[in-house]
C-alpha cells in the first residue's frame, strides 16, 4: 500500500488536508468569538497577537533555512526595516509634527492606509534583501550566517544614526511612537461594537502563511528543496542557483518585513535598539523546536514560545513563597534560563523538533510504515 | 559521418601545479555512444566537469553543435604554472554555469549518486522539469498554472513508466536499491529533455546481470529519445557492448581512441591498465 | 596632529591584542571542526563575570586570576563535550544551531545571576595604572597587551609546529577523517583546542575588562563578533592571520571612533559626522568585503571541492 504523498497530484483533496482546513477555520472562528466574549485586556489576546506575528516570521525563516537550506541570521534586520516603514507611513498627518519634533515634521508628509503600509513594509524589506543578497548569497553556509548577521547589525547601526533622524526620529535617542488603532469597530458613542483586534493579525498571518505553503508546494518550492538537498545536482538539473537563492531570500525577507510591521501595529512604539541578534536567535530557536522543514511546526512552536514566555511560565520569574518556604531559584530571569535549557535539550536530543518534516495534514492521515531506510537526517 | 555534437579542443585542466587533464581533444557525433575509459584518477570525471561547466578549463575550447560553450586560457598566477601547450590559441573567455549547459540540452549523472535525498522518486524526476517552466514565479507560487503542472506530472509519470520505476514513485529516492537509484538518476537527467546525455560510471557497483540490463536500457533510451551519449565507465563488458567509439585516458592525457575492437588490441591501453608485463 | 591620533592608535593596539586572544579560539576551532563557535564570545564574557564574583567573595588577585583562567578553560572543555561532541556526525546546521543555543543559554544564565545589573571589574594593580605615552594618557594595559599577546602567540605557534599534539592538530585541521584513521585521538585533539582557545579568551578578558570595566551579559557579543571577523580576515585556520587581522581591526575601529575629532582638528571637517556609530558597523562591512573579494583571507588557503 503506497503512502499518498502530499505532492503527487490528488484527484480530490485527501482526508488529511480536509481535516486540517476545517481545523484551521475552527481556530479562526474560536479566536473571533473569544474576543467578543472575553475581556479585551486578557493575556490571551496579547499572546495570540504576538504569536501570530512571530509565527509569520518563523515560517519565513523556515522557508529560507529549512526549505532552501540557506542559513541566514538576518531576520531581525528585515523586521526592523518593515517595522519602521510601517510606522513612518502610518503616522496620521495631524501628528507628524509632534512625533518628529526635532525634524520639522519628518521626511514623509503623508499617511497611508494600513494594508498599503504593510505591503510597503514587506517590499522595502525585500528590496534591501535583494541588495544584500547580491554579494552574500554565493557564500558557503557558515559564512552566509555570519555575513547576514553582520548586515543585520549594520542595518541597526544605520537606523540608530542620528543623521537620518529626519526619517527615523533619531532612533537611538527617541522612541518612534505608532498610531495604529486597534481595528475594533466602534459605534457612534465610541463603544466597541465588534472586536477585531486579534482577527486582523490572524488574517494577515493566515494569508501570508497560506502563500508560503502554496509556494513550497509549487515547482519553485521543489526547486528550493532540491537546492537544499544537493546544490550541485540541482544546478546540473537546470536550476540557476543565484536566481533561485535570491528569490527565496527576498520572499523570506518580504514576510519578515510584514512581521516587523505587525510588531509595530500593536506595540506603542518601535525602537531600533530592540531588533537585536538575540531576536533572530529566538526565532531560529522557534523554528528548530517546531521542526526545521515544517511550516506547521513553526506556527505551533511560535505560539507555544510566546504563550510560555508571556503568560504561562511567567511564574518562574516571580519570587514565590509556598507555606512560608521561599522557593529557591525563582526570580527574574529564571524563565529565560529554563527556556534555554529546554532549547538545548531539543537541539541535542530531539533534533527533528516537534513536527520533524510533517505538516498538519500528515497528522490526520493513515499511518503507513515507510518502506526502506528512512531518508536524510536534517 | 553524422553531424558533430560535442567537440573538445585541446582541453587542459590544471589545479595549481597538478595537471588533471592534459590536452584532450575529442568528438562525439550525432546518435553515437562514445565511451571515455581509463584507470582510476585518469581525469575522466574532470573532463565531464569541464564540459558541464563545473570547472572553467585552464586552456582550450568546448563546442556544442558548433557553438562555443567553454573557452579559456591561462591567466594570472596560472600563467606561470601552466605546463601545457597551445597556450595562445584560445583568446576568448567563455564560461557557462552547469544550469545553462543543461538548458542547452546536455544532461549528466554523477559518479557518486546525487539524488535529492528528502524527495520521492516522483519528485526527483518532476523537479528536473522546473527549468522548462513557462509560468513566472508568482503564477507558479499561487498555483495558477494548473494545466502546466498537470502536464509536467503526467510527463513525469510517463518517464517513470518507461524506465520501470512507476511502482516506486512515492518511495524516498535514497531508500531504493542501488541499481534502481542509478536508473532514477538517469531518468532525472532524461526529464530535462536533453539531446545529449553524459553518464558518469552508470554501472558502478552493479553485478553482471544488472550491467547487462543497463546495457539494454541505455540503448533503448538512446533510440527512444534520439540521444547522443558520452559515458565514463570502468566495466569493460558494458563499454565494449554498447560503445561506437572509445577514448582512453591515462594520467590526464589521451593515449588511444578508436572502435572497441581497435582499443582491445591496443598495446598502450593494455599497458595502462595492466602495467608492463615482465618478460 | 600626531598627538590627536595617538590616543586612538594606542587604544586600537590594546583592544586589537585582546581581540587577537579571542580570535585564536575561533580560528583554531573552525580549522578543526569547521564550526563557527558562536558561544566563544560568551565564554569570554563569563570569564569576566567569574572574576567579578570570585574577587567579590574575598579571594585575593593572585588566587583569582589563575582560578579564572582554569575555570574558563574547563567551561570551554565542558561546552564542547556536552553540546558539540554529540552532534559531530550531524549535518553542519545542527551543530551551528547548538552553538547558538549555548550562546543564548550562557547569556540568560548570566542575566539571571546578575539580575541584569552592570557588574564592575576589579581593578588589577600594575596593568590598570595610568601612564603617559607621547603626551597621550592611557593605562599600563595598553603596553602589556600587545607584548603578552605576542608572547602567547609565539608559544602557541611553537606548540603547533614542534610538538606531537601540535602536529596532531595540524593533521586534523587538514583532513579530519584520515587523521582518525591514522589513529590520532580526535577527542583529545579537539578538547585541547577548546581548552587553549578558552584559556586565551580568559587572558583576553582580564586585559579587556581592565580597560572597559563594565561587565554585563551582552559584553561578549561585540568583541566576539569582531574577533571572528578578524579570524576570517586573517584567513580562517591560521593563527598568525587571526592575530594580524585582530590588530588591524582594533586599530581601524578606534581610528574610526576618533575620525570625527581627527578631521576637525586637521581642519578638514567642521562638524561631527557621526563616525562613532559606525565603528561597529565598520567591522561588519570589512567582513563582507573580505568574503566577497578574498574569502580565504590574508593568509588562508583555497580549498577545492571534489564533485
Amino acid at each position: 500500500m503506497t503512502k499518498v504523498s502530499s505532492l503527487t497530484k490528488p484527484k480530490k483533496i485527501d482526508r488529511g488536508t480536509l481535516i486540517s482546513i476545517v481545523l484551521i477555520c475552527a481556530v479562526y472562528v474560536l479566536a473571533f468569538v473569544l474576543e467578543q466574549v472575553m475581556p479585551s485586556t486578557s493575556m490571551l489576546f496579547t499572546v495570540l497577537k504576538k504569536g501570530a506575528t512571530y509565527a509569520l516570521v518563523a515560517v519565513s525563516m523556515n522557508l529560507l533555512n529549512g526549505f532552501t537550506g540557506l542559513f541566514s541570521l538576518g531576520q531581525a534586520g528585515f523586521m526592523l526595516i518593515g517595522a519602521y516603514t510601517y510606522a513612518i507611513f502610518t503616522i496620521p498627518v495631524a501628528q507628524r509634527l509632534s512625533v518628529y519634533q526635532y525634524y520639522n515634521g519628518g521626511l514623509v508628509q503623508f499617511s497611508l492606509p494600513v494594508i498599503v503600509a504593510v505591503a510597503l513594509a514587506g517590499l522595502f524589506a525585500a528590496f534591501f534583501a535583494f541588495l544584500i543578497g547580491l554579494p552574500v548569497l554565493r557564500l558557503k553556509s557558515d559564512y552566509l550566517a555570519i555575513a547576514t548577521l553582520g548586515f543585520a547589525e549594520i542595518i541597526r547601526a544605520i537606523f540608530q544614526w542620528d543623521k537620518i533622524g529626519i526619517l527615523t526620529n533619531g532612533s537611538n535617542l527617541r522612541l518612534f511612537p505608532t498610531f495604529t488603532d486597534d481595528f475594533n469597530i466602534r459605534d457612534a458613542d465610541g463603544n466597541v461594537v465588534l472586536y477585531l483586534s486579534t482577527l486582523v493579525p490572524f488574517l494577515i498571518t493566515g494569508v501570508c502563511v497560506a502563500f508560503i505553503v502554496l509556494l513550497i508546494n509549487s515547482s519553485y518550492g521543489r526547486a528550493f528543496k532540491a537546492m537544499r538537498d544537493d546544490e550541485t545536482a540541482a544546478e546540473a538539473m537546470g536550476i540557476n542557483l543565484a536566481r533561485h537563492k535570491m528569490l527565496a531570500f527576498c520572499t523570506s525577507s518580504f514576510f519578515a518585513g510584514v512581521g516587523g510591521a505587525m510588531l509595530a501595529m500593536y506595540a506603542n512604539s518601535v525602537q531600533a535598539k530592540s531588533f537585536t541578534t538575540a531576536m533572530t536567535y529566538e526565532i531560529l530557536l522557534m523554528v528548530v523546536i517546531g521542526g526545521i522543514g515544517s511550516v506547521t511546526g513553526s506556527v505551533f512552536s511560535s505560539f507555544l514560545f510566546v504563550a510560555c514566555s508571556e503568560w504561562w511560565l511567567r511564574f518562574l520569574d516571580q519570587e514565590q513563597v509556598w507555606g512560608g518556604w521561599k522557593v529557591p531559584l525563582l526570580r527574574n530571569g529564571f524563565r529565560l534560563v529554563v527556556f534555554s535549557l529546554i532549547i538545548m535539550m531539543v537541539v541535542l536530543f530531539f533534533r527533528k523538533g516537534i513536527m520533524g518534516t510533517r505538516e498538519l495534514p500528515d497528522l490526520f492521515r493513515k499511518r503507513v510504515k515507510k518502506t526502506g531506510k528512512e531518508s536524510a537526517k536534517r | 559521418m553524422s553531424a558533430n555534437v560535442l567537440h573538445l579542443d585541446n582541453i587542459t585542466m590544471q589545479f595549481g601545479g597538478v595537471v588533471a587533464v592534459n590536452n584532450v581533444s575529442l568528438d562525439v557525433n550525432e546518435g553515437e555512444i562514445v565511451a571515455l575509459i581509463g584507470p582510476n584518477g585518469a581525469g575522466k570525471t574532470t573532463v565531464f566537469n569541464v564540459i558541464t561547466g563545473v570547472y572553467a578549463p585552464t586552456n582550450g575550447r568546448v563546442t556544442l553543435r558548433g557553438k562555443v560553450i567553454a573557452e579559456d586560457h591561462p591567466r594570472g598566477k596560472m600563467r606561470k604554472l601552466y605546463t601545457g601547450g597551445h597556450m595562445y590559441e584560445y583568446h576568448h573567455t567563455v564560461n557557462n554555469t552547469p544550469d545553462k549547459i543543461t538548458k542547452m540540452g546536455m544532461a549528466r549523472t554523477f559518479q557518486n549518486i546525487r539524488l535529492f535525498k528528502s524527495m520521492t522518486v516522483f519528485e526527483n524526476v518532476l523537479v528536473a522539469k522546473h527549468m522548462n517552466l513557462k509560468a513566472n514565479y508568482l503564477s507558479s507560487a499561487l498555483h495558477i498554472n494548473v494545466r502546466e503542472e498537470a502536464q509536467m506530472r503526467e510527463d513525469t509519470m510517463e518517464l517513470l513508466r518507461i524506465v520501470g520505476l512507476a511502482e516506486q514513485r512515492d518511495e524516498i529516492a535514497t531508500s531504493l536499491p542501488y541499481g534502481q537509484q542509478r536508473r532514477l538518476e538517469i531518468a532525472r537527467a532524461l526529464s530535462t529533455n536533453p539531446s545529449m546525455l553524459l553518464l558518469d560510471e552508470p554501472a558502478a557497483g552493479m553485478n553482471p546481470q544488472e550491467t547487462e540490463d543497463l546495457s539494454a536500457f541505455i540503448r533503448d533510451i538512446k533510440d527512444r529519445f534520439s540521444l547522443t551519449v558520452l559515458l565514463i565507465e570502468h566495466d569493460m563488458n558494458l563499454v565494449m557492448d554498447i560503445s561506437d567509439r572509445i577514448y582512453v585516458l591515462n594520467f590526464g592525457a589521451l593515449i588511444a581512441n578508436g572502435t572497441p575492437a581497435e582499443i582491445q588490441s591496443n598495446p598502450d591501453v593494455i599497458t595502462a591498465y595492466l602495467g608492463v608485463s615482465e618478460e | 596632529m600626531f598627538s590627536t591620533v595617538l590616543p586612538y592608535l594606542l587604544s586600537g593596539i590594546s583592544v586589537g591584542g585582546q581581540y587577537a586572544l579571542i580570535a585564536i579560539g575561533y580560528t583554531m576551532v573552525y580549522g578543526i571542526l569547521r564550526l563557527i563557535n558562536f558561544a566563544h564570545g560568551d565564554v569570554f564574557m563569563v570569564a569576566g563575570i567569574l572574576m567579578v564574583y570570585i574577587t567579590a567573595n574575598g579571594a585575593p588577585l593572585y588566587v583569582a586570576i589563575p582560578l579564572v583562567l582554569v575555570v574558563t578553560a574547563v567551561i570551554g572543555f565542558t561546552i564542547e563535550r556536552v553540546a558539540y561532541k554529540p552532534l559531530r556526525s550531524a549535518p553542519r546546521m545542527s551543530i551551528m544551531i547548538s552553538a547558538i543555543g549555548v550562546s543564548y543559554t550562557l547569556q540568560n544564565l548570566v542575566l539571571y545571576i546578575t539580575g541584569g545589573l552592570n557588574q564592575f571589574y576589579p581593578s588589577i594593580p600594575f596593568i590598570s595604572e595610568t601612564i603617559t605615552i607621547g603626551g597621550a594618557s592611557t593605562r599600563m594595559v595598553t603596553i602589556v597587551t600587545p607584548i603578552l599577546t605576542l608572547v602567547l602567540v609565539v608559544l602557541l605557534v611553537l606548540l603547533i609546529n614542534h610538538t606531537k599534539i601540535g602536529m596532531a592538530m595540524r593533521a586534523v585541521s587538514k583532513d579530519f577523517e584520515t587523521s582518525r584513521l591514522m589513529g590520532i585521538k580526535i577527542n583529545s585533539v579537539i578538547s585541547v583546542t577548546f581548552v587553549i582557545g578558552s584559556f586565551l579568551a580568559a587572558v583576553g578578558s582580564v586585559l579587556y575588562f581592565t580597560n572597559y570595566t563594565t561587565v554585563i551579559q551582552t559584553s561578549g557579543n561585540m568583541p566576539g563578533l569582531k574577533a571572528f571577523v578578524a579570524a576570517v580576515f586573517g584567513g580562517i585556520g591560521s593563527v598568525p592571520g587571526a592575530v594580524v587581522g585582530a590588530f588591524i581591526i582594533g586599530i581601524c575601529e578606534n581610528l574610526l571612533k576618533g575620525l570625527d575629532t581627527i578631521l576637525i582638528k586637521a581642519g578638514i571637517s567642521t562638524s561631527m559626522f557621526g563616525f562613532t556609530t559606525f565603528s561597529d558597523a565598520f567591522t561588519f562591512a570589512l567582513l563582507i568585503i573580505i568574503l566577497i573579494v578574498k574569502p580565504t583571507g590574508l593568509f588562508g588557503e583555497k580549498q577545492t571541492e571534489k564533485v
